[in-house]
């Protein structure tokens, strides 16, 4: 086949995913002076960061000035398990309080205190009211106010294009192809150094509270380009999605709904936290609801509601109590606030619940209980990272935000994810600003491999008789809904790599109609390389680990076990195959060990 | 339930027509439901855009029976069985295909918007802001940036000629929440007459009425604009202001 000329951008550090990370890392290294080129899959404005909801965990100590960067570490890596990278648990709660300090300079308006300061709310498995938000709209704040301060920062934006392969020269990252949505024409980038920001991989899964983007981008190019992943197995399903209507079921309902004195109650009426508060929790958590509901106010007397223990507590409870049979007809339990506090708190604080209840399910919060169920949300695992650089394993590759894994552990916090985008969004623009100003040498695409990828790209309009590729997108949701969950096992994960296998042969075989001019069914055909890769990765990973912790719960191996939590399983692909190993975690120094002793 | 027909406009920059398909309802579903359906099973190049599917990203703007909306926020309840519903792409922008336009207007629209230019902190290194002083600004800061508002604004749907120096009511309110923050100090007064072109607005109100977010863009955003333009280059009030010292403010 003759060389083709695509259309080609040059850049320093070419950014891939304008969420909160993506954008807050062009931002970064555009101001150390490089040209910056930032790729996004849907309009600028759109990424997943928008629909985040209840805050931005930072330790300013504004309503409690007992919090500091220390006491958010610490909560950070107990919901983890203890099994977070903890020099990115470190950064990230030393950092966070400067990076919203720094959103606020640029134009965010976050609720306030008495006195003029950012408010802070409650939130699951932090100590103290720790979220800076803009009633449970913050996702929102946070990435309008990263857009309108980037487009004035030299940036050049490349919305509505996806990438599909990482270019390589020798072991170095050289550059990106892909094509513009709009019209389907390939487009190349050239670039010293990449960032990948691309988010998550819940379109795997039925039930998601993520959009159609979510499709393991990220992960799949850094694995293909030969970089590791690890905590694969991971997988952050949040207690309380929508359950009711069908057509909603997933859509996320905020944990500030808990955090502003919610609580969750079984068919019976129960407050059921309070049969599933696990040893690891017992010293921190009230035991009975007269204490619970005094922590909201008193924090140095009480302890806290068990309705706010972390996300992975919580899901597994109302999965308990859904099996046990007091859940409700829809499948879900209730979550009640309109018995716990008033109406017009209510609209004031979570007017997008309201809304989001009122229009689509009908129901109205301040007068009747939600029922919510757990949905698929946040994968903790991804690309393995330096911590300080965020650089990833193969030279010139960057990563932050949910794509990177590590900093986590095997669950994360909420509002521990926004502060995690702006933190190492902000290292990854620097690092690789930095990495790019010292690369030497020519940037050389290799034509041949870009050509045999824009071939591949094309396929499906020509192949006859093949299939649609919604249809294998569904089975796979399907087996991993349902094999690959909440609570898992062996033999159901062997199933579902077994059927993996088969949606791949499948995959391989797609057609689409129409031409290349904004064609869903295309890129749905093209994003099924990933989303299928990252399952795979997922359910191996969960193969692996043989016990359970954080967002990875074994049925066949119900405990969490002290060898394992020393281990990382680690995913890279060698001769086209994947290979696990099992890897040591990162070793704490001793006076960040000191700091789980100081209190229980 | 009996079956929807779905009216849904199939086409590109060179032509199109609208193509009829139906749909089996299931309970609760909206209209964006019944798209992708159509997208799985009965034409999967069926071009639309959407995220988020629960009215915050604001990408699925349509005009659903020629009334422009979220297609995530609206319910076939809304219809009786048996009706026809006719989806078409937001008509003020260029196609680019099926349900999909060419909205990047917007997008250079925003560049031109001077940003927030910060007054020094306090003596702390702090920012100190009172609730009641950000309220209304909070409530422009909802937008999701669907650009139903810009859709439906008469100067940009009916005026090619003006489309150069206007930036319609989703910058109008950007322009008022930056006007109105209580640590800017940039004087925006020339750029909403001139650039942003406030005075062609004759306060219609179709973009308050189409708002997802039920955002008072007229009343809270527009009205206050045009009354600052006004009176900042009204000589008198500006000579007010500067001995003040401070740029004026609208409540």
């Amino acid at each position: 086949m003759a060389k083709q000329d695509y259309e080609t951008h040059e850049h320093d550090v070419l950014v891939i995913g304008a969420g909160g990370a993506g954008l807050r890392a062009a931002i970064e290294a555009a101001a150390q002076g490089v040209s910056v080129g930032l790729v996004c899959k849907s309009l600028l404005g759109k990424a997943h960061t928008v629909m985040a909801e209840g805050g931005i965990a930072a330790s300013l100590g504004n309503v409690w000035p007992e919090d500091n960067w220390q006491v958010h570490f610490r909560d950070t890596m107990r919901g983890g398990k203890m099994l977070n990278n903890w020099r990115m648990a470190q950064l990230h709660a030393q950092e966070a309080p400067d990076r919203v300090l720094e959103l606020e300079r640029w134009g965010a308006l976050f609720d306030r205190t008495k006195d003029g300061r950012i408010l802070q709310r409650d939130f699951g498995g932090h100590r103290y009211a720790r979220l800076a938000h803009v009633g449970d709209r913050t996702g929102l704040e946070m990435i309008r106010t990263l857009q309108y301060h980037g487009i004035h920062q030299g940036i050049d934006v490349y919305m509505e294009c996806k990438i599909e392969r990482l270019l390589k020269d020798g072991d170095r990252v050289v550059g990106a192809f892909g094509y513009w949505r709009n019209t389907g024409k390939f487009v190349l980038f050239k670039a010293k150094a990449i960032v990948l920001a691309t988010g998550g991989v819940g379109k795997a899964w039925r039930v998601t509270s993520n959009s159609w983007e979510y499709t393991g981008d990220g992960q799949s190019l850094a694995l293909w380009a030969g970089a590791d992943l690890l905590d694969m197995e991971f997988v952050q399903f949040h207690p309380t999605g929508m359950v009711w209507p069908p057509s909603v079921r997933g859509i996320l309902v905020t944990e500030g709904v808990r955090g502003d004195g919610g609580t969750l109650k079984n068919t019976k009426g129960e407050r059921f936290m309070f049969n599933y508060i696990p040893e690891f929790f017992k010293g921190e958590t009230a035991d009975n609801e007269a204490e619970a509901d005094r922590w909201y106010a008193d924090k140095k007397n009480n302890r806290r509601t068990p309705d706010l223990l972390p996300r992975d507590e919580v899901a597994r409870a109302i999965n308990a109590e859904i099996k046990g049979g007091r859940g409700t007809p829809h499948g879900g339990v209730f979550l009640d606030i309109c018995t716990r506090r008033p109406a017009d708190y209510i609209r004031k604080r979570l007017p997008s619940m309201y809304h989001q209840f009122k229009e689509l399910a009908g129901v109205d919060i301040t007068k009747e209980p939600m029922e919510v169920g757990p949905t698929c949300h946040y994968i903790m695992g991804g690309v393995r990272v330096d911590a300080d650089t965020t650089a990833a394993t193969v030279k010139g590759l960057f990563a932050a935000g949910e794509v990177a894994g590590g900093m986590h552990g095997s669950n994360r916090l909420g509002g521990n994810s926004l502060s995690d985008l702006l933190v190492f969004g902000r290292r990854a623009g620097l690092y690789a600003a930095l990495y790019a100003k010292d690369f030497g040498g020519q940037l050389t695409v290799d034509s041949s491999q870009v050509e045999s990828y824009a071939k591949d790209m094309l396929e499906p309009f020509t192949r006859s008789g093949g299939e649609n590729p919604y249809a294998i997108q569904a089975d796979l949701q399907d087996t991993m809904q349902s094999l690959v969950g909440l609570i898992r096992t062996e033999h159901e994960l062997r199933e579902a790599l077994k059927r993996i296998e088969s949606f791949k042969h499948r995959a391989a075989r797609t057609h689409v109609d129409g031409g290349r001019t904004y064609n869903p069914g295309w890129h749905m055909a093209l994003d099924l390389a990933s989303l299928l890769t990252v399952a795979e990765c997922c359910t191996l990973a969960a193969l692996e680990r043989r016990e359970s912790r954080g967002g990875h719960t074994r049925d066949d191996h119900p405990y969490t076990d002290d060898s394992w939590g020393k281990i990382n399983v680690v995913i890279r692909q060698r001769q086209g195959a994947l290979a696990l190993s099992r890897e040591p975690l990162p070793e704490m120094p001793a006076e960040l060990k000191a700091l789980f002793q100081e209190r229980k | 339930m009996a079956q929807f027909t779905m009216r849904v406009f199939r086409g590109d920059a060179s032509g199109g027509g609208f193509k009829d398909y139906t749909v089996e309802p299931e309970e609760g579903m909206v209209v964006l439901d019944v798209i992708h359906k159509i997208q799985a099973t009965q034409a999967n190049d069926l071009a639309c855009r959407w995220n988020c599917k629960a009215g915050k990203c604001g990408s699925c703007s349509a005009e659903i029976d020629g009334k422009p909306r979220l297609m995530c926020m609206t319910r076939m309840d809304l219809f009786k069985p048996g009706d026809t519903i006719t989806v078409s792409p937001i008509r003020t922008f260029p196609i680019i295909r099926d349900l999909v336009t060419d909205v990047s207007y917007n997008y250079e629209k925003a560049k031109q918007v001077p940003p927030l230019r910060l007054k020094p902190p306090e003596p702390d290194g702090t920012y100190r802001m009172m609730q009641e002083d950000i309220d209304r600004i909070q409530e422009f800061h909802k937008c999701i940036e669907c650009f139903l508002c810009q859709d439906v604004c008469h100067v940009i749907r009916d005026h090619e000629d003006k489309k150069r120096a206007f930036a319609g009511p989703r910058f109008f309110i950007k322009l008022a929440s930056l006007d109105m923050h209580p640590l800017d100090t940039r004087d925006r007064a020339r750029f909403i007459k001139d650039d942003a072109g406030v005075g062609f607005c004759n306060i219609t109100k179709c973009c308050t009425e189409v708002c997802p977010e039920h955002i008072h863009i007229t009343d809270n955003g527009i009205i206050p604009l045009k009354e600052r333009a006004a009176d900042a280059l009204d000589p008198i009030v500006w000579l007010l202001n500067k001995f003040r010292g401070q740029k004026s403010r609208q409540a």
